[in-house]
């Protein structure tokens, strides 16, 4: 990234009134308020949003891909962290 | 003139306005400093397009109304009529020049449609104070966003700040003109049609000086003012935009896609 270049940003909207906010994608702006208003420009054209959240991509931290093995693989053979051996009354729907 | 000869004159004034700055916005699409602004600013060619469309087709109805026999659409309104018939303010008119001049070409304008389309929401005439209503809330965007680049500009590098003043002693003339009332202003303002320019002025004079002080410019006070767009007596650059924006219309009449 050149020196000259704005900062990333992260943008999150919420499509919906009692919806989460989700992950739209990323856009350069040279503070937050004008992130937010790039985010307008860019993500809610089409009427996709009530709410914007932005944050500086360099906050957000991650895990990290290298380590997925020892990260997530252990869980693949715990079948009883799943709630699927409770018996359940035939009366009971929409479980 | 009559109310009705008024009514169109300030109806297609309105519309050419927003036309004409709208094109000149587009000019940056596929140009602009960076993705993001050149969404923003094509967003903001959009809007006022759009509002020039409302207008147009208002226009068309009241002329076709007038002379039936010869009917109009919005389409040969803003294609096939000349550049003295196009009345909208010099200032829209005038070149985009480096991003700080299109910046602060569109605060002036905005701050200024700002307090008319305001106004225009209680006219009298029910299809001005719709479309006043509907374009008001995309200018009260279009003036923040405006705004916040007139300081960032002011405000920012010496750099940015010598391309404001320069972009400012090339605009600044022409202002007073939006708030000069030509004929069909004076009639349908004096029957709660129109905004009351005259009113208006103090309150964009005010908006721009509390942006401009936080920016660290100057209002060219007392200077003179160039007038005429109004009335159909335009800058050479109009001649420009409209063989470029007509040709198609121009070269294939009727054409469609």
């Amino acid at each position: 990234m050149s020196e000259n270049q704005w900062p990333l940003w992260e943008v999150f909207i919420r499509s919906k009134q009692g919806l989460d906010h989700k992950h739209a994608g990323s856009l350069h702006a040279a503070d937050a308020q004008m992130a937010i208003e790039n985010a307008r420009d860019v993500y809610t054209r089409r009427m996709e949003g009530v709410s914007i959240w932005v944050v500086e991509s360099k906050y957000v931290h991650a895990s990290n891909p290298d380590e997925s093995a020892s990260f997530y693989d252990p869980a693949n053979d715990k079948v009883y962290r799943h709630p699927t051996f409770y018996d359940l009354p035939d009366e009971l729907k929409h479980m | 003139m009559s109310q009705q000869t008024a009514l169109l004159q300030y109806t297609l004034h309105l519309a050419d306005d927003a036309l004409i700055l709208g094109h000149r916005n587009s000019e940056w699409t596929g140009h602009g400093p960076i993705l993001e602004q050149d969404i923003a600013l094509s967003n903001i060619a959009l809007d006022l397009i759009g509002q020039a469309r409302n207008f147009y087709q208002y226009a068309a109805t009241l002329q076709n109304q007038a002379d039936p026999a010869a009917a109009v659409t919005e389409d040969h309104l803003a294609y096939l009529r000349d550049a003295w018939d196009f009345r909208n303010s010099l200032l829209v008119e005038q070149a985009n020049g480096d991003w700080a001049r299109t910046i602060l070409r569109q605060f002036f304008f905005s701050a200024y449609q700002f307090y008319l389309y305001e106004r225009l929401q209680y006219s009298k005439d029910a299809k001005l104070a719709a479309i006043g209503e509907k374009s008001y809330k995309e200018v009260v965007y279009h003036l923040r966003w405006s705004s916040e680049w007139v300081i960032r500009l002011g405000d920012g590098t010496e750099e940015s700040h010598t391309r404001m003043e320069s972009a400012l002693s090339a605009l600044w003339k022409f202002t007073g003109e939006l708030f000069l009332p030509v004929g069909y202003e004076q009639l349908l303002a004096r029957e709660g049609i129109g905004g009351d320019l005259v009113t208006l002025q103090p309150k964009w004079m005010e908006k721009v000086q509390e942006v401009f002080a936080e920016a660290g410019l100057k209002t060219g006070e007392g200077l003179w003012m160039q007038t005429g767009g109004k009335e159909g007596r335009h800058t050479e650059e109009l001649g420009y935009i409209l063989a470029e924006m007509q040709f198609l219309q121009r070269a294939y009449p009727g054409c469609e896609w």
